[in-house]
């Protein structure tokens, strides 16, 4: 820790898939924020998010473990922090909800009875929003070592950060940048490329592998049509259809693992 | 694939069960299909998107339910994000399978299929949404 720059405090919730398939998503995460000065204090008892936002305006079950991480953060006073991209999505919403639907808000409080009832009052963010908002690009570049220089490196986002965008808030849904400016920010030169914001199959790959590969496929031939050889993902499932299903014209790699390479704390 | 004649009903105890899943309707589309133009999943539906917003407007919850579209949708959120008329095609099509799984012996997919179906590299977040999605 260098003298003089702040110490950033988070309420960190992690998720079922990067304590198991997804190790490298989060063991680079941490040892980067160590480094950049942000603290990411795991959550002492965090639950599975459930893995998709229920669509259903009628669940409060399925709502109920977002519910918890939201209401841990709020009592810390710190904003929760996610690095996979469906906690993220599905925590997001959920507070949203928590936010904006009164008749859920007393079912869910009414059930949980939490010593301070929760109003939606905690701050999600994603690790990247982290980086970009209060770490800042800038500063990061000048902490890189590595560079990522005259690699071909392309950001996949997929779905579940971008949409709907006036709730998840995260990016410009049709064209964003928050992936490229972190790559730029590594000494990238990243490639834009149309299938970034198209959808990898998602669950689809458990009860139906070929229509994951004919959906993951289109997505890794829009890259490799404008010369990307190496992408970057944020979510353990988009990481699996593309690396399993979507054939081995590219390499795959979490955000944070370039993130560590180029910090050279990999 | 198999065309759907859609001719309107009046609407029925399905219809406003969906509805009342979904908080949302169907009204405001005006089929210019930009929805199905934009689906990742299309080629495996029987029925297109934008014709189960047209089935549910005239009532005809029976023959999204029995599609194989319900169960092909990624829940990926592009028809809603990019629909010119706010309808909520994704929502709608949640509703409809959720109309069929919470229904006694509508799971379409089952806890014991699971060791089967998955393989070595599969996150776990794959299966705890499919199992979400497809069973109750």
């Amino acid at each position: 820790m260098r003298s003089g720059r702040k110490r950033m405090k988070y309420s960190y919730y992690p998720g079922c898939t990067l304590k198991t398939k997804a190790q490298q998503l989060e063991t680079f995460a941490l040892k980067a924020a160590a480094l950049l000065g942000l603290e990411l204090e795991e959550q002492a008892e965090w639950q599975c998010c459930g893995a998709v936002y229920p669509l259903a305006e009628d669940e409060v079950a399925t709502r109920l473990s977002s519910v918890r991480a939201l209401a841990a953060a709020r009592d810390k006073g710190e904003k929760l922090v996610t690095l996979c991209a469906a906690c993220h999505h599905v925590i997001k919403r959920v507070n949203d909800d928590m936010q904006a639907k009164e008749e859920l808000r007393e079912k869910v409080n009414s059930y949980l009875q939490l010593p301070a009832p929760y109003l939606g009052e905690a701050t999600v963010v994603h690790y990247l929003e982290a980086l970009r908002d209060d770490v800042g690009f800038d500063k990061l570049a000048k902490l890189v070592k590595k560079p990522l220089a005259g690699r071909k490196i392309g950001a996949y986002y997929g779905c579940l950060l971008l949409r709907p965008a006036e709730i998840m808030q995260f990016d410009d849904p049709e064209n964003p940048t928050i992936l490229e400016d972190f790559l730029r920010a590594l000494g990238a030169d990243p490639v834009v490329y149309p299938g970034r914001n198209e959808c990898c199959g998602g669950y689809v790959a458990v009860t139906d592998k070929e229509a994951a590969r004919d959906i993951s496929r289109a997505v890794v031939r829009s890259a490799t049509g404008c010369g990307v050889e190496e992408l970057v993902t944020a979510c353990p499932l988009c990481q699996y259809n593309l690396a399993e299903n979507g054939g081995p014209a590219v390499k795959l790699h979490y955000f944070t693992e370039l993130l560590a390479e180029a910090l050279d704390v990999r | 694939m198999i065309r759907t004649k859609v001719t309107p009903t009046t609407q029925t105890e399905a219809l406003a069960e969906v509805l009342d899943i979904c908080g949302t309707n169907a009204a405001n589309c005006m089929q210019c299909g930009k929805c199905s133009a934009t689906c990742p999943a299309s080629s495996r539906m029987d029925v297109l998107p934008h014709q189960v917003v047209r089935l549910l407007q005239a009532g005809q919850v029976e023959k999204v339910a029995a599609s194989q579209t319900i169960w092909s949708c990624a829940s990926c959120f592009a028809c809603s994000a990019r629909c010119p008329r706010k309808v909520d095609p994704a929502r709608l099509i949640e509703a409809v399978r959720l109309s069929v799984v919470r229904k006694a012996g509508g799971n379409y997919l089952k806890a014991d299929a699971v060791p089967a179906l998955a393989d070595e590299a599969m996150p776990q977040q794959a299966l705890v949404s499919a199992l979400r999605k497809y069973s109750k």
